[in-house]
């Protein structure tokens, strides 16, 4: 007899999930609704020592870096290692990095969505929430790098009395249209997911004050039929939305680059350069964060090794496009034949004072998603974790060399100058860390971080496809 | 939905045999109550196609407008500044901050429309006095059949969904008088 076609996804993933040893998926099990729920709830009725004394160290961290920001912006931008010409420094390179990470939130999310990649359902409101950290903290660096932050709604266009308005063709308020409306989507479209599961968190609250909070956050949902078929729809269409949005805001950062005259910049590779280094580094911070809460939850049974596995995946293919990029650039330089191209490229980047950052950059990111062809690497979450932590720290020193190597040596050596990060700049980027830690704690702490209605729709989907087979 | 019978259910799919056993008497005005959206039982509720994406597709048209013909405006009559020798109205320049505008209304039109149509948010409903109800965003399957229903008939309904497998049927909210004195 032959085996019955693959072509069902859940079937596929079924047959996949058995073949990696690390015992039945939580999915393929016969563990009842009430208890899925529940468990995946218990986080939310439940802090522990361990919790709060990270988010003691947390607090104060964030607490330090709004001394960090108060500090600069009452001293002024003197403080940091700017100079002219290198105008642009730590904090854009910063802003770059921390925008980039928040793109995988919403590939995940939305593109896996609308592929109908039924896996994204157990890590999609993680990487989400990771998102909308990120971009907070990447919209702190232009906002503060005004050096005057109070009028950063300048940047809107509002009738003013000065009786002027935005200049529309350059790219800063692109910037601002981009990362307000990036994050404004992102957070409709993480907060229409949450709203089942807030619900859920609502009906099974232990005290009548969380059962008061989840209720008013909940806003009342009821899962009738009507409200499901609204929400998939407007679930979807919002997935769709966000698809191109995440897509177009890693291009219009890049074209803050891109329209410039600079040598290095000047280019019309940057988008997709951008966007896929993007993904690329989100994917990575998405594993750096997930592996270690999966072991500490004890939810490897729903962020399974099949996760691990296509994640790691996901960053040798990013990763690979990244490089291919890196590739073009070389090439186009020499190619070109233009005298500034290749002093930037050939003589600056690859010997000069930041050579060591570039040539760091250029093994980290092709040696850590090669190791990612290989099974040993894909489903080891020690492995992979320390890996994914090389990427971000490869794509930090990417941007770091992208936006200090031009800025230092243009057209004209007379004016020509070295940059030194002080500590200031370094106490700032420390900071968002820390900030990123707090808010990420709480949002661990007081909203379902794994998806309960949608886990158990796939559980339902599931179970339903294997008895269909059975039955045959 | 303000008043009518509450029935509850372990399985989706014995709930779509009592909402085609309702629609065989001719009891149409129902809803399920569900933890998470069963394909087949909103196939069986013949709901009209959601309008979500007319209101989202209306919100991305308003802000395409909005925002390229405020740039258009402001940069090229009320603020007409010269960069560069380009033209006041530098479409291709325009763009970016149109699609972000277009992206952003047509969210916020998927949103409303969304909360309007499921008549969210609405804090309190009859069907929660029924206590067991609460077990809808965990593991149990409700049908709400409204008793406004023409051929609503409070005693006929109940058998039916009794017989149909219903692990509890509850009245809900102030029936209508004739039912209520039965």
């Amino acid at each position: 007899m032959r085996e019955p076609p693959l072509r069902d996804s859940y079937r596929f993933s079924a047959v996949y999930a058995k073949s990696v040893e690390d015992g039945a998926p939580v999915l393929l099990t016969r563990a009842s609704d009430a208890h899925l729920t529940e468990r995946l709830l218990k986080p939310l009725w439940r802090g522990g020592p361990f919790w709060k004394l990270s988010l003691l160290v947390t607090g104060l961290g964030a607490l330090f870096f709004i001394a960090t920001l108060l500090y600069t912006a009452l001293t002024g931008i003197g403080t940091w290692g700017n100079n002219i010409p290198v105008a642009w420094a730590f904090a854009i390179t910063n802003f770059v990095w921390w925008i980039g990470i928040g793109h995988a939130g919403t590939f995940i999310s939305a593109i896996l969505l609308l592929l109908e990649q039924n896996w994204r359902n157990s890590i999609n409101r993680l990487a989400e929430a990771m998102t909308l950290f990120a971009i907070i903290n990447a919209a702190v660096f232009p906002l503060i790098h005004l050096g005057r932050p109070w009028f950063a709604y300048w940047i809107f266009p509002y009738p003013s009395t000065m009786n002027v308005w935005p200049n529309f063709k350059g790219a800063l308020p692109w910037d601002g249209a981009a990362i307000s409306t990036y994050f404004t989507v992102s957070l409709l479209f993480w907060y229409v997911g949450l709203i089942p599961d807030l619900a859920a968190a609502r009906d099974h609250a232990p005290t009548l004050a969380k059962r008061r909070l989840y209720g008013i956050l909940a806003l009342g949902w009821r899962g009738s039929g009507r409200s499901w078929r609204n929400w998939q729809m407007a679930y979807l269409l919002l997935g769709g939305l966000a698809t191109p949005l995440v897509l177009s805001v890693h291009s219009v950062v890049s074209l803050d680059f891109a329209i410039t005259q600079l040598p290095g910049w000047h280019s019309t590779i940057f988008p997709p350069y951008f966007v896929s280094g993007a993904i690329y580094s989100g994917f990575a911070m998405v594993l750096t964060l997930m592996l270690p809460l999966r072991a500490l939850y004890g939810v490897e049974d729903i962020i399974t090794t099949r996760h691990l596995d296509a994640m790691a995946k996901l960053i040798l293919v990013t990763g690979s496009v990244v490089y291919y990029t890196y590739v073009v650039e070389l090439f186009i330089a020499w190619y070109s034949g233009n005298i500034f191209e290749s002093q930037l490229f050939l003589w600056l980047r690859l010997s000069g004072p930041w050579a060591w950052a570039v040539w760091l950059t250029y093994v980290l990111n092709f040696v850590v998603p090669n190791l990612m062809w290989f099974r040993a690497f894909r489903q080891r979450p020690v492995l992979l974790w320390i890996a994914s932590v090389l990427v971000n720290v490869a794509m930090w020193f990417e941007r770091f060399f992208l936006i200090i190597t031009s800025q230092s040596q243009d057209f004209l050596p007379s004016s020509w100058a070295m940059y030194r990060p002080t500590y200031v700049d370094g106490a700032i980027f420390l900071g968002t860390f820390l900030l990123f830690g707090f808010l990420f704690l709480l949002f661990l702490r007081f909203l379902p971080f794994i998806p309960i209605s949608e886990t158990k729709e796939l559980r339902h989907a599931l179970v339903e496809e294997e008895s269909r087979l059975e039955a045959r | 939905m303000r008043s009518g019978l509450l029935a509850e259910y372990e399985d989706p799919e014995i709930l779509v045999r009592a909402i085609r056993a309702l629609r065989r008497e001719g009891i149409v005005a129902m809803d399920a109550h569900m933890p998470y959206p069963v394909r087949e039982v909103l196939e069986a509720l013949e709901l009209p196609p959601s309008r979500v994406p007319i209101y989202c597709f209306l919100g991305g048209l308003a802000g395409a407008s909005y925002a390229y013909l405020l740039q258009w405006w402001t940069n090229g009559f009320d603020y007409a500044l010269n960069v560069g020798g380009r033209p006041l109205g530098a479409a291709p320049a325009f763009i970016p901050p149109t699609f972000e505008g277009t992206v952003l209304l047509a969210a916020f039109g998927a949103l409303l429309s969304f909360l309007g149509f499921s008549r969210l948010p609405r804090l309190w409903a009859p069907v929660d006095e029924v206590p067991q109800f609460s077990r809808v965003t965990s593991d149990r399957f409700f049908l709400a059949v409204d008793a406004t229903d023409p051929r609503f008939d409070r005693i006929e309904a109940e058998n039916i969904l009794l017989a149909s497998g219903a692990l509890s049927v509850s009245a809900f909210g102030l029936l209508p008088r004739k039912e209520a004195e039965r």
